[in-house]
């Protein structure tokens, strides 16, 4: 503390201003500006531990009990163990699969949107292209629509009667219109299309920023080295996109975990729940069902699958430093 | 001579890239630009292919206005309007109070505010559907269903804006403020008159994103906005195509109209957007 009002004392003399005589004198100008940062970051932390931090507490007592949203029981007072929503949990055949499900869609969409993403920066990247804007932003363009929006117009595109089959139709490739929404494999299949969809161009602008910051005559020099396009990639490209690749795949994975909108617009669910997420599950259970302690419990689930993987993806991030 | 050569050269090396290039612009382009067709057709063409614009957009609308008029004073307008004020008042909001703390953090920072900033950081982890219920047993006992603060209240303070807004201040140059102490202000006068003015373009890929994210917000509004009156868009058209025969013509004008301000703002300032989802990441 009293090293900083020497460095303050010693800066305002420098500046010409006015000295600070006594320490005093400078311990009231130093608190007053310690106040004010405070005064300065308090309303938003204070928002976010009201409505962030408490709630998530609040949610893991709510998982520990039953009963309706007001009149809310701990379960030992019905006659049940104290975690018998947890143990349920995994017991539900439906909760079950909506894990696997979305795993499903994170772990095939995922790893396909990040690379596509990679390379089309990677493409828009070359200054040599011509129309790079243009390229940039219909690339960037389905970022300008809603989810629920964009799950609407999947939804319309295939449609039993939609544009799909009817393109598919005309050109031979399908002999009757596929239900694409009421089969369960092509469902899931049209909800990973239609994130990679969204979402590719998004996570685009990141690596192209991040390649923006690599110096270019890095890769000249790569060039004249005789590196070909493939261990230019491997070996300057990807080491300097490492802290994207790990903020970009935090953000995919933490997304996907929370996946409520396609599923409730796209498939509602179906057929028969087999495409439907954990969130969309847990909605349900709790507006639908009036199940809150259940649907607390499996949110608070949640929360730990995206805590466990963000931690693990940014230790793999730091071990490769 | 050599030189255009080599460019020509360079082109076509390139053209795989342009290939690759011209089929995802395609992918990317033609939903959007189906729904703008599609909003101008009727079902029965909608569902035969029909990819070309056609002259039933007024009866498209009109049947829009009539489906989305709901018993209990629901209006298209009514919902737009909705939309519109959540959306405003949350970025106004939003952007004071974590560009505030995004300064206080930054400027003013010691290693209590780091920790403290730290632990804020730890909320990007919670995910919505685990806060829904709480939250809505706070907002509803605070009566504030059904306004613009049982929307705005959750949002106005993430931490991504409060990292955006630290980050982008490091710009900000510290002899400023030691240069306006001594000229006499105070330390609100200095983020009111000197950091408000430096960081504009901060504020404008803020208020971007802001925007966007209060406009599509589905999980949270479904929750908390259980009158018609109340409604916003992305809920609007969500209910427009949950009926059990679904007219494509009409569920296209209402997905048209939810997307028209996000589409201005996208083609208008998309640099300040693509700043904007970037922006916490430097």
């Amino acid at each position: 503390m009293s090293k900083d009002i020497e460095e303050t004392n010693s800066y305002l003399l420098l500046k010409g201003g006015f000295p600070l005589k006594n320490t005093k004198k400078g311990m009231n100008v130093q608190k007053k500006q310690q106040a004010a940062g405070w005064i300065f970051l308090a309303p938003a932390s204070i928002m976010i531990f009201i409505m962030s931090f408490y709630p998530m507490f609040h949610a893991f007592i709510m998982s520990l009990q039953t009963g309706s949203l007001a009149n809310m029981k701990f379960l030992p007072e019905t006659g049940k163990s104290i975690f018998f929503n947890y143990t349920w949990m995994f017991s539900d055949k439906v909760f079950t699969r909506s894990i696997f499900v979305t795993f499903l869609y994170l772990i095939i969409e995922v790893p396909i949107m990040l690379v596509l993403a990679m390379l089309l920066a990677q493409i828009l990247n070359n200054r040599d292209l011509r129309c790079r804007g243009l390229f940039r932003t219909m690339v960037f363009l389905p970022c300008a629509t809603s989810l629920v929006s964009y799950s609407l117009i999947f939804k319309s595109l295939f449609a039993t009667n939609g544009l799909i089959n009817d393109v598919l139709l005309k050109l031979g490739w399908i002999s009757s219109n596929i239900n694409w929404l009421g089969t369960t494999s092509t469902a899931r299949g049209v909800i990973i299309v239609a994130l990679i969809w969204r979402w590719t161009g998004y996570n685009m602008v990141f690596f192209l920023a991040g390649l923006q910051n690599i110096e270019y005559s890095v890769y000249e020099a790569a060039k004249i080295d005789g590196a070909n396009g493939w261990q230019t990639f491997w070996k300057i490209t990807a080491p300097l996109l490492k802290p994207t690749i790990v903020m970009t795949g935090i953000m995919s994975i933490n997304g996907t975990l929370q996946l409520f909108d396609e599923s409730m617009n796209l498939t509602k669910g179906g057929p028969a729940q087999t495409t439907e997420t954990m969130s969309h599950y847990i909605y349900d259970a709790a507006w639908q069902n009036h199940s809150f302690g259940y649907a607390s419990a499996m949110s608070f689930l949640i929360f730990i699958m995206v805590a466990i993987l963000s931690l693990i993806n940014l230790k793999v991030g730091d071990s490769r430093d | 001579m050599t030189k255009t050569r080599n460019k020509s050269q360079i082109q076509r090396r390139l053209i795989p890239s342009y290939i690759f290039l011209i089929i995802w612009s395609f992918i990317s382009v033609f939903p959007l630009f189906w729904m703008i067709t599609a909003a101008t057709n009727n079902t029965v063409d909608v569902a035969r292919g029909k990819i070309w614009f056609g002259d039933q957009a007024a009866v498209n609308f009109a049947n829009l206005l009539k489906q989305s008029a709901t018993k209990n004073g629901g209006t298209l307008w009514g919902s737009m309007g909705n939309s519109f004020l959540y959306a405003s008042v949350q970025t106004i909001l939003c952007l004071f109070i974590c560009s505030l703390a995004g300064y206080g953090f930054e400027l003013y920072h010691d290693k209590a505010k780091d920790k403290l900033f730290a632990i804020l950081l730890l909320a990007m982890m919670v995910p919505q559907v685990a806060t829904m219920i709480p939250l809505f047993k706070l907002i509803s006992s605070m009566k504030l269903l059904n306004t613009v603060w049982g929307f705005i209240l959750p949002a106005i303070s993430t931490p991504f804006m409060i990292m955006m807004f630290r980050q982008n201040s490091r710009n900000f140059p510290p002899d400023i403020m030691e240069a306006a102490r001594i000229d006499g202000l105070n330390e609100f006068a200095i983020f009111f008159r000197m950091y408000l003015p430096v960081m504009r373009s901060t504020y404008a890929a803020a208020a971007v994103i802001t925007f966007m994210s209060a406009w599509n917000a589905y999980l949270w509004p479904k929750v908390v906005m259980n009158s018609d009156t109340a409604r916003t868009m992305p809920m609007l058209i969500a209910n427009l195509a949950s009926g059990y025969t679904t007219d494509y013509g009409v569920l296209m004008m209402g997905v048209l109209f939810c997307s028209i301000p996000t589409m201005v703002i996208f083609f208008v300032l998309q640099k300040q957007f693509a700043e904007g989802i970037t922006g916490a990441v430097k």
